[in-house]
């Protein structure tokens, strides 16, 4: 059974009314039901396109949560074989939030390592619908330590609503564990290459998705919050989550923009869990070109490249061009604030406008 | 209690533009959220914003906290690089820039960072304080800057980064620039520990979110204020998730000192002292 959102409503008839055309028609289709199987799709392509010529953030976060969306599991059966998994923090517990083990991917050694969300009712309790726990994070740390002693590569698949708040969890220091994995991520000494899968839901989802290269899925999210939680905050009012969507710039267009990531693996038409197979190959092949551009650095350079990376997030282009101690001498006490230059607004530029105007008024006027 | 000399002759001082009290915007009188006591605030800035009633330590500019910690109450300020402001060109009911100019103005900081550089007990020391009053000492790109800044500014001058953390966490209002700084602080941290210089956080109240899931908990040793909320989800969220009324002293100080997550509860008047002792066992390590 298939799951619709709102906005694909018109698709599901059409989908329904395939599969019957399919289903009469088993061995020996009739040239009729080819064609308007053939329009139905058409049909279904057109919808799609158009709904995608507008898509919202908030269609888009829909879509990122979608349940039929691969999970980090289906990544794992189509892209890693040989996978041994690995479980337990070895100090209190295992935590099925976050899946993780060796593996062969393309032929190489691998650490993978995801947040797991599960795919049906009881998948997704066991699963604990994707939110880690200490105990999820202790473990991640455990298996990037291994991979680093074993000098294999990490790739690391984000799909979580958020790190679980729970009193347990706060118990065992659920920051003090996603601050360590964070620094985990920070200090390895081999490649991790990380993809957003779906949801990038905070802090829980920096603690493993931090690497050399980020990719990120067209309709995937990233956000320090939930539009949800954003708008009961700032709006007092849950209503407001499409309004929250679109201020809080959370999709992989945005975080391309400000070099969050490293590159967007587009999605089939309608979104991945429309085709499921295309969107994993695609999503293996970028993995395999990014680690391969990673293959001539090692230990300590990889380590200081990541660290480089992080570093230059939100300067580019933003900053200040003197950043050093001249800086501080010429910065006024409590610094300057610097805003784009919007030369358009600037009130030489507007009165010059003014005055070209009148001029061109006059000369039109008297002539 | 004299009513005339505690509330009028600085009402006249400040009519005669007498000198600025060290909290910009605040009242007078402020009321102990523990113990309900109205407090003089010029009796409070004495008494380093802790309750002379019920030992609350409430919120304290950082300013104020350095004059305090350093010796002779002399610190040199340090600027941090200016980002851009509002990357999103956030707008929920207000605006972001109104919301942000409005805190720079009240608290007189560039964010919610205040670098400090001086001498505690003979000890050259960079320090970190955060001020709860600059928009929920959320962390902003800048905010991250300023711990790059003064880890770097630690590690060139060879001396020990304290910082004071008190914030509500993660500035959403920069959603993605603000969620990159968690990373970012986090190598700013590691900038210290790997010139081997100590890197000491002091939790006070409140320290949640993004902040305790970053740089707040990488401490080499970590020391807390008493009965400071110190936690990564807030009670709130937590209480929705649970559906059960947590504890009493769920998240405080003592309970995190209990549960392995911090090495020791100190008053805020003990905190130079203890401080200084430590940084002398780190620093000055030769007989």
């Amino acid at each position: 059974m298939q799951t619709y959102l709102d906005f694909e409503k018109p698709i599901e008839e059409l989908d329904l009314k395939i599969i019957e055309l399919k289903e009469q028609n088993l061995e020996y289709p009739s040239e009729e039901t080819i064609t308007q199987i053939a329009e139905a799709e058409q049909l279904i392509k057109n919808i799609y396109k158009k709904i995608f010529s507008t898509i919202t953030p908030w269609q888009k976060t829909q879509i990122s949560r979608h349940p039929e969306r691969p999970k980090t599991q289906d990544y794992i059966d189509n892209l890693i074989t040989d996978f041994f998994e690995l479980a337990g923090d070895r100090s209190f517990a295992e935590d099925k939030a976050i899946t993780g083990g060796f593996g062969r991917f393309r032929g190489q050694s691998v650490l993978v390592l995801g947040h797991e969300k599960g795919h049906d009712t009881n998948s997704r309790i066991k699963h604990n619908f994707g939110m880690p726990k200490p105990e999820g994070y202790r473990k991640a740390i455990r298996l990037m330590k291994l991979a680093e002693q074993f000098d294999m590569p990490v790739i690391s698949f984000v799909d979580t609503p958020g790190a679980y708040p729970g009193l347990g969890a706060e118990q065992r220091g659920q920051g003090d564990a996603i601050a360590k994995a964070t620094e985990c991520c920070l200090s390895l000494g081999v490649p991790i290459i990380v993809v957003i899968i779906g949801e990038g839901g905070s802090g829980g989802a920096v603690a493993i998705g931090t690497g050399n290269n980020v990719l990120m899925l067209e309709n995937s999210i990233y956000s320090v919050i939930s539009p949800e939680g954003c708008s009961s905050i700032l709006w007092k009012d849950s209503s407001k989550a499409p309004e929250a969507a679109e201020a809080l710039k959370l999709t992989a267009a945005d975080m391309l923009k400000v070099d969050v990531i490293d590159k967007i693996i587009p999605e089939p038409l309608g979104g991945g869990h429309r085709n499921r197979s295309k969107v994993i190959e695609d999503t293996g092949n970028a993995i395999e070109e990014y680690l391969k551009a990673l293959s001539n650095q090692h230990g300590n350079e990889l380590k200081h490249s990541r660290q480089e990376r992080y570093l230059q997030i939100g300067r580019n282009g933003l900053f200040s061009e003197k950043t050093s101690a001249a800086n501080e001498a010429l910065d006024s006490k409590f610094g300057k604030i610097r805003e784009p230059k919007n030369f358009i607004k600037h009130p030489v530029f507007i009165g010059l406008i003014a005055i070209i105007g009148i001029a061109a008024l006059g000369f039109y006027w008297f002539n | 209690m004299n009513w005339i000399t505690k509330f009028v002759k600085p009402k006249l001082k400040s009519l005669l533009g007498g000198k600025k009290s060290l909290e910009i915007g605040e009242e007078a009188w402020v009321k102990c959220k523990q113990c309900q006591t109205m407090l003089y605030s010029e009796d409070l800035e004495k008494n380093l914003y802790v309750c002379p009633h019920c030992d609350l330590h409430l919120h304290i500019h950082p300013r104020l906290r350095m004059k305090h910690l350093f010796d002779e109450g002399a610190f040199k300020e340090i600027s941090y690089p200016t980002v851009q402001l509002d990357p999103l060109n956030f707008k929920d009911k207000t605006s972001y820039k109104d919301k942000f100019k409005e805190a720079q103005r009240k608290t007189e900081m560039q964010d919610a960072f205040l670098i400090g550089f001086g001498k505690i007990q003979g000890i050259t020391t960079t320090v970190i304080g955060m001020n709860f009053k600059f928009m929920g000492g959320s962390l902003s790109s800048a905010g991250a800057e300023a711990m790059v800044k003064a880890a770097e500014h630690a590690v060139a001058n060879n001396t020990a980064l304290v910082i004071f953390t008190a914030s509500g966490g993660a500035r959403m209002q920069e959603n993605q620039m603000s969620l990159q700084a968690l990373p970012k602080t986090t190598i700013a941290v590691q900038m210290v520990k790997d010139a081997k210089l100590p890197y000491i956080v002091v939790l006070t109240d409140p320290t949640t979110g993004g902040v305790t899931a970053s740089f707040a908990m990488l401490g080499d040793v970590a020391i807390a204020e008493p009965k400071a909320l110190i936690g990564f989800a807030g009670p709130r969220v937590i209480q929705n998730t649970v559906g059960e009324t947590l504890p009493d002293g769920f998240q405080r100080s003592e309970f995190l000192l209990d549960h392995g997550f911090i090495d020791q509860i100190v008053h805020r008047k003990d905190l130079k002292t203890k401080l200084a002792q430590l940084l002398s066992l780190l620093l000055k390590r030769a007989a």
